[in-house]
């Protein structure tokens, strides 16, 4: 990695489709602090809002609609408008919460881990994956915030203030370590993702043409002003920030592991739990990059910044960690086995021979099977199928987050508690509505602040290597 | 007074370079010459402007450390406190001080402890949110955030004088050299 930077135009080869052995560079050859900081800031500062954006954020903003009106109704009538019954007392709610927080984990693994580890691939994608990882963080607290039922009084049950009641919350109990958990990542996340945006802010104010520009990307810039000192501060800030979200981030989907390994139920009760849900997470995230980055690079032309090499990597992530995810499977079903135990044993057969079979079978062709795919240059290289196979990935982790939930919960201890379990109309529209949420923000966010982390571009551009002949 | 006077109606004096490496070698001239008022700007982090300019080693780890801790024991004083002797209750048998249940929330109450002191630290070190600053009032100053190198010797400098001062930055072969309102 650390020689491709050294000679960034052996790469140039590399970025054509026709050379698939060369490794292509992270950045495409020819660029200068001027060419990557006018294209990015260009994206933001232009007048001209490209036509496509208008078209994809009214579909993503009337599914935002569709959100608010589940909420309204949801307030209005209860949860009973969802499927959750007895046993099932908990299903889209905490499947979807699941899984926005699993997409939300890639973001955090490229900014923070990535740094650590000195990979220059992180620098054009790790804005908008960060971006990323804060709406999906906001969709996933939506739902068990609604679970509630009465939001409002959400914060007595969770979060340790002085009432009047002399009530605490219950430290003992899982899902008050999930909302410690995950208000700590979000909170980290946000100051993560605006520290690496003001020196872009600053860039924006300098560049922006219309008052409104200026004052606003001035206030959000802090006044920054590129100070050497400054610098020094900011890096070691940076560094500091990235070395204290690695742990977080394999502790936040360890402890929404916990909401399930804790209890004592047949296919929850679990000590591959964590780590399996953790690569699973990162697994989730970056298809939900890839998702994102292929339309980004292709509509707002960023296949020099975004190039071959970001989509390589990505893809053997996914592939790691699509495999650890598998090996979690094969160890649930080998000890559902090996336990002995007939009621693991019942969980296992029910989960890949009841009801839901269908639907285990579809998670397994897709998170055990279709995944080897990624083995292939061929398919690493074609970016058509790459962003459907991304798309495939999500759905197989929703379905693993489904079977896992649902197939535990609806075959009970006792068999005359047993009952079924199916989704209302209102569970969809929740669902749709906080992925219409999610690309509202997205869009969003593409339009009004750089999606691809200016000052770090400029680092990487051969300009910004100090030329030893003159040095000292 | 003639040379004092012009002075003080100044900050200090800018020269502008195109690329890192000049700026750095600018900032290793200055310091041999005397010089210790002094800041560069740079549209990126240059790692070898600490040791020209010579920085010292900023505090920001200490205060983060200082910052987790005092989030650990903050998390921790919290869930002793609130189980064990604000309202104790017996939940499934367990200890009122049952610690190993305690322990995921300290985790992350250390870790937000650390992040909120990293985040604000740095910012208060720096000094900033600061609205107005004279840098600004140079005009070519807006390229600072995209493509140019720039050098200010303050006027606060013993050595600073604004003749001699100017003919030094002249001498090392900026694209310009402006004087900085205050």
């Amino acid at each position: 990695m650390a020689g491709s930077q050294e000679h960034p135009h052996d790469g140039a080869a590399g970025a054509s489709e026709g050379a698939l052995r060369m490794t292509p560079a992270v950045i495409a050859p020819g660029h200068t602090f001027e060419s990557v900081t006018d294209k990015i800031s260009g994206i933001v500062l232009t007048k001209r809002t490209p036509i496509g954006w208008f078209f994809g954020f009214a579909i993503a903003f009337a599914f935002l609609m569709l959100m608010n009106l589940t909420i309204g109704k949801l307030l209005l009538t209860g949860i009973g408008i969802w499927g959750n019954n007895v046993p099932v007392g908990w299903a889209f709610d905490i499947i979807n919460f699941v899984w926005w927080i699993g997409i939300g984990h890639a973001g955090t693994l490229i900014s923070a881990i990535l740094l650590l580890f000195r990979q220059q691939w992180r620098t054009s994608i790790n804005r908008f994956a960060e971006a990323m990882t804060l709406f999906a963080v906001a969709c996933a607290a939506m739902f068990p915030l609604l679970h509630t039922g009465r939001p409002w009084l959400a914060a007595y049950w969770l979060l340790p203030y002085p009432n009047t009641m002399g009530l605490w919350p219950q430290f003992r109990s899982p899902l008050i370590w999930d909302v410690f958990a995950v208000t700590t990542y979000f909170t980290v996340s946000l100051l993560f993702w605006f520290t690496g945006l003001v020196p872009d802010m600053a860039t924006l104010r300098d560049r922006a043409q219309s008052r409104a520009g200026r004052v606003i990307f001035g206030v959000l810039s802090l006044g920054w002003r590129g100070s050497a000192r400054h610098w020094h501060r900011y890096e070691m800030a940076y560094l500091l920030l990235a070395g204290i979200s690695t742990p977080l981030v394999l502790s936040v989907h360890s402890v929404v592991s916990f909401d399930f390994a804790v209890s004592v139920l047949p296919g929850w009760h679990s000590t591959i739990f964590p780590p399996y849900f953790v690569a699973g997470a990162i697994y989730s995230g970056f298809a939900m990059v890839m998702t994102l980055a292929i339309p980004l690079r292709k509509f707002y032309g960023l296949e020099d910044f975004i190039t071959m090499r970001h989509i390589h990597n990505m893809t053997k992530i996914m592939l790691v960690t699509g495999m650890i995810v598998a090996y979690g499977y094969a160890n649930e079903a080998f000890f559902a086995w090996y336990s002995a135990n007939p009621y693991e044993g019942y969980m296992m057969s029910n989960r890949m021979t009841g009801p839901y079979g269908t639907l285990y079978w579809s998670l397994i062709a897709i998170n055990a099977a279709m995944i080897q795919l990624f083995w292939f240059r061929r398919v690493r290289n074609n970016i058509g199928l790459l962003f459907v196979l991304s798309l495939l990935v999500n759905v197989g982790m929703w379905l693993e987050r489904f079977i896992i939930i649902v197939t535990s919960l609806h075959r009970d201890f006792l068999p005359s508690s047993w009952d079924m379990y199916a989704p209302t109309r209102w569970d969809f529209a929740m669902f749709t509505g906080t992925i219409g949420l999610f690309l509202s923000l997205f869009f969003l966010f593409i339009r009004f602040l750089p999606a691809i982390a200016i000052f770090e571009m400029r680092t990487i551009v051969p300009q910004a290597k100090l030329q030893p002949e003159h040095h000292g | 007074m003639a040379q004092v006077e012009p002075s003080s109606t100044l900050y200090g004096l800018m020269a502008e370079f195109d690329t890192p490496t000049a700026l750095v070698a600018a900032a290793e001239r200055a310091r041999l010459e005397g010089y210790r008022n002094m800041d560069a700007y740079s549209p990126v982090p240059i790692e070898e402007l600490n040791e020209a300019l010579g920085l010292r080693r900023t505090r920001l780890p200490m205060l983060v450390l200082a910052g987790g801790i005092l989030g650990g024991l903050g998390g921790y004083g919290l869930e002793y406190w609130s189980q064990a002797i604000a309202y104790p209750m017996n939940v499934g048998g367990r200890p009122y001080h049952s610690w190993p249940h305690f322990i995921p929330v300290t985790f992350e109450t250390t870790v937000l402890g650390a992040a909120l002191c990293a985040f604000v630290g740095m910012w208060m070190l720096n000094k900033l949110p600061m609205p107005y600053h004279p840098v600004f009032n140079v005009p070519a100053f807006a390229r600072a955030s995209r493509d140019r190198f720039f050098l200010c010797i303050e006027t606060a400098d013993p050595r600073f004088d604004r003749h001699a001062t100017a003919k030094f930055l002249e001498s090392l072969h900026p694209v310009g050299v402006s004087e900085v309102a205050p």
